[in-house]
């Protein structure tokens, strides 16, 4: 056993050699590693939601306490409704709601429930709260826990067995995944943006491309993207089977934290900042995997099949089985076909669409409102839709800056913050049969509700689809005024 | 937990790739405790149709595969979701070991903490091990101890972590173990507190 504290373990696993960011964090959270090679690391925040309640309820039949409740956050986001008036009509769905305020309230957790100025989706809430700072380990039941690596952070989904030990013990034993970097060179065209950019990785490395590795992204491309896109690519990293994504941070990040309510003030910030400086990767650190893509070469990208891996430029052709790299692939490449009843060969922008959503914790941030309201200003959505902003705060300043009307005046529904139709857990599905054009993050079967075909793209290209009626590519739409 | 060694039982197999959690498990089932079981609700949307019928010729719907308690599947198996469930659904419903070319990182932890092996093999050996089921072979050895599948007269090598197998073999849980590091714990906040004073979240 070896023990390792406080930020100098690095050179016990990897000799003298030049460390990565991801082992930077990784050293500074390793309690004690054991021969075998897993190593119990210490947790920073743990962000829990209704869907937590199988963790409670493990460590309320162990008759155990949550071991740093100023440590844990709870958000009700999962199942709360998107249209609020007149309470949780739903009885199974108010008694989720319900159940995390108990469990919360008798542990002492904050938490952002359901009336609180600060509630939405646990991704979009721990950025904005000032919760999620660089070099934190996070970790919350949900897979998107990748999300707050933007921040240079080491945040990655958990099961409920998990959650349970991090309530238990605020720790959690793993194993050192591998490193793997993605360069991204170059500058993005018009209209294309960080969804753009991680599907294109996710269709070049394959859904599982990243499995047991952690991603770090790097280059020009990245250094240019707002903290808003940031957070689209790095929610993204777990759609490659990422452990996790990150991307060190810089002034961007800097900024963006300063002033956040739960971040470090005045002269504490200034020292924090100085300490995150070093949250970079050496530059002789080695990585197990190098993948560079050139920014210039992506298009803006939707998906055709029932998988994230599944998207192509939009000015492209729903692929053909026949022409797979392995029998395997032609069979998941015909399952997905049938599944949303699409046919070889067909131009993707003839595909109709039924309606669309813009929403959940990939494309909800108000830039993302922000572009796809410039996409539907002065313009009428042909089909209907629905738009549920990230958070409370990002509703409220929607609103102040005319975004609601505009999506109004556009023919799309303006509701409250929560998961919404990314999942459906809350009643907002997309009926069976149906095609819609959503800024989420998984086209998988049945995801916004039995039966329903989803096609992810980013939020200017879900308004696009929106006017059209079909597949669309923003570019044109936006020219054509 | 109930030990890992060895399992001879029926297996079944299931043709797909990228089979994930809200597959295994569909979103509007999760609000069951876990007393109430989830095995029933197991790919309940591809195993039965708008009417609550038992879809003809999906898998595990297939008289022979009852019982079965291994199933043997594609490539990214258990991808997207974290939830649990999709574990539990796995359990109730009897299965014990999964094989596959690939499993999601999320879904293999929660399995293992389940008592439920997620055995590696090359794609090619899962494909030969489907064609293998489809011809009408039934029965299949998981052999964790030696790490391979016997199917057969063919045996093929599976992958896995080896903590996660030694954690299978013994049917332990990671929450007693922890415990008994409770001091390590304590003096790394103390350290950490002071080398790290800005990772607390301020309260006014
Ligand atoms: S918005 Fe969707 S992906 Fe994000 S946390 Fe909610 S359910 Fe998960």
């Amino acid at each position: 056993m070896t023990g390792a504290n406080g930020g100098q373990a690095g050179g016990l696993f990897h000799g003298h050699g030049a460390r990565t960011l991801f082992d930077k964090i990784w050293d500074m959270h390793a309690i004690v590693t054991r021969e075998d090679g897993e190593t119990l690391l210490f947790v920073d925040r743990h962000l829990v939601h209704e869907g937590s309640h199988h963790g409670f309820g493990k460590i309320g039949a162990r008759g155990a306490r949550v071991a740093r409740p100023d440590l844990t956050f709870g958000v009700a986001d999962h199942y709360v409704p998107t249209r609020r008036a007149g309470g949780v009509a739903d009885p199974g769905i108010r008694g989720m709601v319900e159940q995390l305020s108990a469990n919360t309230e008798a542990a002492g957790i904050t938490l952002f429930g359901l009336d609180d100025p600060r509630q939405g989706i646990v991704h979009v809430v721990g950025p904005e709260q000032g919760l999620t700072l660089p070099g934190l380990l996070i970790v919350c039941g949900d897979s998107h826990t990748s999300t707050h690596g933007a921040f240079g952070a080491f945040a990655f989904g958990i099961g409920a067995s998990e959650v349970a030990h991090v309530l238990m013990t605020q720790t959690l034993w793993q194993r050192r995944p591998k490193r793997m970097r993605i360069h991204v060179e170059g500058e993005t065209g018009p209209w294309v943006g960080a969804k753009d950019i991680a599907l294109s990785i996710i269709a070049r490395i394959g859904a599982d491309g990243a499995q047991g590795h952690a991603i770090e992204y790097a280059g020009p491309a990245i250094r240019a993207l707002s903290m808003e896109a940031r957070l689209t690519l790095c929610n993204l990293s777990i759609e490659a089977g990422g452990r996790c994504g990150m991307i060190a941070p810089d002034e961007t990040t800097f900024a963006y934290l300063r002033g956040r309510p739960f971040a470090p003030r005045a002269a504490d910030f200034d020292a924090a900042v100085a300490a995150w400086r070093d949250l970079a990767s050496d530059a002789e650190a080695v990585f197990d995997r190098e993948v560079t893509l050139d920014a210039a070469d992506i298009a803006p990208v939707v998906t055709w099949g029932t998988s994230p891996e599944d998207a192509l430029p939009v000015d492209s052709a729903v692929p053909d089985p026949a022409s797979a790299r392995s029998p395997a692939k032609a069979a998941q490449m015909r399952d997905a076909l049938a599944y949303m009843d699409l046919k070889a060969g067909q131009k993707l922008t003839d595909i109709a669409i039924d309606r669309v959503f813009i929403g959940s914790c990939t494309n909800s941030r108000i830039e993302d409102l922000r572009s796809a309201a410039s996409v539907l200003k002065g313009r009428k959505a042909a089909i209907p839709g629905l738009v549920s902003p990230g958070s409370s705060a990002v509703k409220r300043q929607a609103e102040a800056e005319g975004l609601d009307r505009i999506f109004r005046e556009a023919g799309l529904e303006w509701v409250e913050s929560g998961c919404s139709m990314c999942v459906g857990m809350n009643g907002d599905i997309v009926p069976a049969g149906e095609r819609c054009a959503s800024t989420t993050n998984r086209n998988f079967k049945g995801r916004q509700g039995p039966g329903a075909r989803t096609h992810i793209m980013s939020p200017a290209m879900v308004a696009a689809a929106a006017v059209a009626g079909r597949l669309a590519d923003v570019r044109r739409i936006v020219e054509s005024a | 937990m109930e030990p890992f060694k060895t399992l001879t039982a029926k297996a079944c197999p299931l043709p797909l790739a990228n089979v994930d959690t809200d597959q295994l498990i569909p979103a509007r089932f999760m609000k069951r405790s876990r007393a109430e079981g989830y095995g029933e609700v197991l790919l309940h949307d591809l195993r039965f149709d708008g009417d609550g019928q038992p879809v003809a010729g999906f898998p595990l719907n297939d008289p022979r595969r009852q019982d079965a308690q291994i199933l043997v599947t594609r490539r990214n198996f258990g991808s997207g979701s974290s939830r649990e469930a999709a574990v539990y659904a796995l359990a109730d419903h009897g299965f014990r070991c999964i094989v596959a070319p690939s499993f999601g990182d999320i879904f293999s932890s929660n399995a293992v903490n389940n008592g439920l092996l997620p055995a590696r093999v090359e794609e090619d050996e899962a494909e030969a091990l489907l064609a293998w089921l489809e011809d009408g072979g039934e029965t299949l050895t998981v052999d964790l101890e030696a790490c391979r599948i016997v199917a057969g007269n063919t045996v093929f090598a599976i992958q896995i972590d080896p903590v996660w197998r030694t954690k299978l073999m013994n049917g332990w849980d990671d929450i007693d173990l922890t415990l008994s590091h409770l001091p390590a714990i304590e003096a790394f906040t103390a350290a950490d507190r002071r080398a790290r004073p800005w990772a607390l979240p301020v309260r006014d």
